[in-house]
């Protein structure tokens, strides 16, 4: 028996196969920089590495600083546990990334610009580099002065915070900045630097070619445009799709779950965990004002039935997180073990079931003090897991 | 003039030069915010975050010591939430610190103990993480000690270490709950390019880096009836030692430190002052022979620059990253291993003791000299010339040890024969001190006049810039230095190994031409050295630099040359400078290291 399930719209935007790079780049070009700025800004468009900062106004930040030399970096140190997309886009259409930082570098003022490429992803370099001997050619016979490399990282999860990608760009070892300044005017080697993640380089492509108009009738307000999803877990159907921003979890999980699903991570490690009770209540978005709250994530959506324990899921982010701090400040160097050791504690009976309320209160510490965006969102899982099962942690 | 920004702090408005952080604005209303990963002498690295505070409209805590401030910008720095955080901040650094305090050497100097005081951090509930962690302790240099389990990561040694230094000894290896400060493959920082310079010691906030103290060994040799303990003392030492004991940076303390240490039981007490004197006697007249055989002679093999050789972290630098300057290197010892070639030579055949009784201990503001002492070239006397050298703290150590109210103490001179020196010997504790040092006495031999500068006093010299340069003609020489009349006599000078880094750089690019060069390891030569109290800034320096030249100043005798013990020495014992035993005792040799 097949039952019609409620599936959501499924977007042909980001993968579609559309081989005019070169118009869209001429016309772009041909565009004044203040025009596409505009389009960029009406667009709506977030940063979609999972921060979401507004990326017209990012590009429009950088382009106003007096400095000779800018660079353009493509973030594609994807390392967020769950998250698989940006290798997709890589494969699938690097011509529409490429396209995107070739357009901003043209505004901004920029001549170089690097993919800073995740360590495991070494594999994509060969076509990736024979894409840009492609794309360095249109340029050439565009007229357009810039050139982008491929820089290798070396598997360090904190090389994704942007400021700890510079250091890592430079030589040094990959340990966030203190911000500000920020990279719009001091970034890659000291110069105003626009490094955005490849999602949203992809779809300024769209933008460009079909118009900031078209791009917002997708999405609601805060929150639009399509987004691209790395859905893992238990689902009968993982992989990559490109849906709609401002989905409510509960569509989503009556789309992609198995039918006993307890929760969903929205976010990676990172990000929130959302369970049963609260799926109606919760919308992906960026801050939103739907009913409940609205999450933002750089894509990964993980799905657990209820085979699994909550503990273990913690268990292992804080594993993860005790290992990838960068070890520099101390709310997140000492804070990620004693969340690790202190879950342990409790579950072991070391530490009473109270104990979890003051690593809570650390978890907000955290939050509050740590140097960068790693520290500070160790609390969002911890929070989340511990106060949604927290009967989990004890028994 | 710059901008001024306004702001508030606690309710209170303040007005700052645009660019300043926080922090910096706080001093300025007298607010203290507490800080551990932030040093005057360092670039900001914001990542201990105890210096957190509030700022109204930010969701987050900002960092005072990072964050600059802006207009309207409205700051509180102890709320309710500021003083949690910063108590749980507390509390994580010591769940990853070897808590032994009481047995600790910086016990009573820590300023994680100051804070955990501070913020009463009584009742400790995270969990303790050290007994999980592999933390080693290296032991092996004979200079300085590094407890990895005392570290809390603030990274002050590193920056330290390559901004001030340009050394990279130690950096930071590993991440997460791994990340810890090493060396290069982890080894022994005897092991590396470490220098031994001790500003790491200086800067660190905790009993992570250490020196290695002898002070036990220098006890055991005073209580020895059999020994004969003669002791000697650096010029930084008497403007240093006050601080440690409870004065104001920049006192002068010199006859009471001479009196504490006969109360301690040493033998005989006497100063490095002579040798540095003498070190002017044989390093003047290296210069001035290397001049003869570049100007007269026409020697393509003279080294030039010369470059003084009195800084064991300097020397330990260049053997390590310039090995190919080496030959430039003046070839006198120390003075304070001069000292100790002659304590167990003249000095013993002098007072009558068997030099196989004598043991020679040094106060030095310094840590490299420790290393210094234990080079195998360093035994000319037929002996370790120098048994014990201890740092200005370790001094204040055994002065507390002993219950000796340093400050009820009469002022006394040192004990005669290698006690007296002169100003100029008393100026080797500040940067820019050997070079005025020597002119005052090279260009006295040469032209039979004193250097053209007023009370002698040559000001281009002093001072804590980085790089300073003088030039100085000479003319209307004496017949035996008719080769040198209308020479344009150029120097360099400079503090800090960054200093030096650049400096040798250039000469090394053909931008930079000069004779002499004077280079101290440490920020402000010897008077910010590695031994010297804690905590240091330019301030600070400033002071202890004041103090040198007031010392100068104050001396009868300023000139090298005339100090009628150096006379007597040549007289009765060494003949001439360069004579074939100062070359024995006095003069030494260098070893070409590896680069890390």
């Amino acid at each position: 028996m097949t039952t019609t399930k409620k599936q959501l719209h499924r977007i042909d935007l980001i993968f579609k196969n559309e081989q005019d790079c070169k118009e869209i780049l001429r016309n772009a070009l041909a565009r004044s920089n203040q025009e596409v700025i505009n389009e960029m800004v009406n667009s709506g468009l977030k940063g979609r590495g999972g921060a979401g900062f507004p990326t017209g106004l990012k590009w429009k930040l950088t382009a106003e600083q007096k400095v000779d030399e800018k660079f353009v970096i493509c973030n594609a140190d994807e390392g967020e546990p769950g998250t698989f997309k940006d290798r997709e886009i890589l494969t699938r259409v690097p011509h529409k990334v490429l396209s995107g930082m070739a357009v901003c570098a043209k505004i901004i003022g920029a001549r170089k610009g690097y993919i800073y490429l995740r360590g495991e992803y070494k594999f994509l370099v060969p076509n990736l580099k024979k894409e840009l001997r492609r794309f360095h050619d249109i340029l050439d016979e565009l007229g357009l002065d810039f050139r982008v490399e491929i820089f290798m990282g070396s598997g360090a999860y904190i090389c994704g915070e942007e400021s700890a990608l510079f250091e890592s760009m430079e030589g040094k070892r990959g340990e966030p900045r203190n911000k500000p300044p920020f990279p719009t005017e001091i970034g890659y080697l000291n110069k105003p630097t626009v490094i955005n993640n490849v999602e949203t380089l992809a779809h300024s492509y769209t933008i460009l070619k079909y118009g900031a108009k078209k791009f917002r009738e997708l999405g609601v307000k805060d929150s639009r445009g399509s987004k691209v999803f790395s859905v893992s877990g238990d689902t009968p159907i993982p992989g990559i799709y490109e849906l709609e921003l401002g989905m409510s979890v509960q569509d989503f999980v009556d789309d992609f779950g198995d039918g006993d699903t307890k929760a969903v991570q929205v976010g990676g490690a990172s990000g929130f965990l959302v369970p049963r009770k609260r799926f109606g209540k919760t919308s992906i978005g960026y801050q939103g004002k739907l009913t409940g709250i609205s999450l933002p994530t750089g894509g990964s959506m993980m799905i657990f039935n209820s085979s699994r324990s909550m503990y273990n899921v913690l268990n292992n982010y804080l594993d993860f997180f005790e290992e990838e701090s960068c070890g520099q400040c101390t709310p997140c160097r000492v804070g990620c073990q004693q969340l690790l050791k202190g879950i342990k504690a409790v579950k072991r009976g070391e530490k009473p079931a109270s104990y979890l309320d003051q690593l809570l209160k650390l978890t907000d510490t955290m939050k509050l003090t740590a140097k960068c965006g790693l520290g500070q969102s160790v609390a969002n899982s911890f929070s989340s897991i511990v106060e949604n099962f927290r009967e989990e942690m004890i028994y | 003039m710059s901008n001024m920004v306004n702001l508030t702090i606690n309710g209170i408005a303040v007005s700052v030069e645009e660019g300043q952080t926080i922090l910096e604005a706080a001093e300025k209303l007298h607010i203290k915010i507490p800080t551990l990963c932030y040093h005057k002498d360092l670039c900001v690295a914001g990542n201990c975050r105890v210096c957190v505070v509030e700022q109204v409209g930010n969701n987050k805590l900002v960092a005072s010591c990072a964050m600059p401030v802006s207009e309207g910008m409205e700051i509180n720095t102890n709320t309710l939430k500021v003083r949690n955080c910063r108590k749980h901040i507390i509390e994580l650094l010591l769940t990853e610190h070897n808590e032994e305090c009481t047995k600790c050497y910086r016990n009573g100097h820590c300023e994680l103990q100051e804070l955990a005081a501070e913020y009463q951090i009584t009742n400790q509930d995270f969990i303790d993480l050290v007994p999980d962690k592999n933390y080693t302790v290296d032991r092996i240099s004979p200079a300085l000690e590094k407890d990895d389990s005392k570290c809390i990561r603030c990274q002050r040694c590193v920056r330290t270490c390559a901004e001030i230094q340009s050394v990279g000894a130690i950096a930071v290896a590993h991440k997460g709950s791994d990340m810890k400060i090493s060396t290069v493959f982890d080894r022994a920082l005897d092991e590396v390019v470490c220098t031994n310079c001790g500003q790491c010691i200086v800067h660190c906030p905790t009993g992570a880096l250490t020196e290695k103290s002898y002070v036990e060994k220098v006890w055991d040799a005073i209580a020895d009836p059999d020994t004969h303990v003669v002791v000697q003392t650096a010029p930084a030492v008497r403007i240093g030692l006050g601080e440690e004991l409870g004065f104001e940076p920049g006192t002068r303390v010199t006859g009471k430190m001479v009196s504490a240490l006969r109360r301690l039981g040493f033998d005989s007490v006497l100063d490095t002052d002579f040798t540095a004197d003498l070190t002017i006697m044989e390093e003047g007249t290296e210069l001035l022979t290397r001049l003869k055989r570049a100007l007269v002679e026409d020697d393509p093999d003279v080294a030039l620059p010369m470059a003084t050789s009195c800084s064991p972290g300097w020397v330990k630098y260049i053997e390590h990253k310039y090995p190919e300057y080496l030959p430039n290197l003046s070839t006198c010892k120390s003075p304070q291993q001069m000292f100790g070639a002659l304590a167990k030579t003249y000095y013993a055949k002098n007072i009558g003791v068997d030099p196989q009784n004598i043991v020679s201990v040094s106060i030095m503001p310094c840590t490299a000299k420790k290393y210094e002492a234990n080079r195998p070239e360093m035994k000319d006397s037929g002996y370790k010339d120098v048994d014990f050298v201890l740092t200005t703290r370790e001094l204040a150590v055994m002065i507390r040890q002993a219950g000796i109210e340093f400050e009820k103490l009469n002022d006394e001179s040192f004990d005669s024969m290698m006690g007296t020196g002169s100003g100029a010997a008393v100026i080797f504790g500040a940067t820019g001190g050997v070079m005025e040092a020597a002119l005052r006495t090279a260009y006295e031999i040469v032209t039979g006049r004193e250097v053209p500068f007023e009370n002698l006093e040559i000001l281009p010299v002093r001072g804590l810039d980085g790089v300073k340069e003088a030039t100085i003609k000479i003319e209307g020489t004496v017949d035996d230095w008719k080769f040198l009349e209308g020479v344009e006599l150029k120097c360099a000078i400079t503090n800090g190994l960054e200093n030096a880094h650049q400096l040798m750089d250039n000469i090394k690019k053909g931008e930079s031409f000069y004779h002499f060069i004077e280079i101290m390891a440490c920020p402000g030569g010897c008077l910010g050295g590695g031994g010297q109290p804690y905590p240091v800034d330019d301030e600070v320096r400033l002071k202890r630099m004041q103090a040198i030249y007031n010392e100068d100043s104050d001396l009868p005798i300023r000139k090298s040359h005339e100090n009628p013990e150096i006379v007597q020495v040549y007289k009765d014992f060494l003949e001439e400078p360069l004579s074939h035993k100062s070359h024995k005792l006095l003069h030494t040799t260098y070893v070409k290291r590896e680069q890390y």
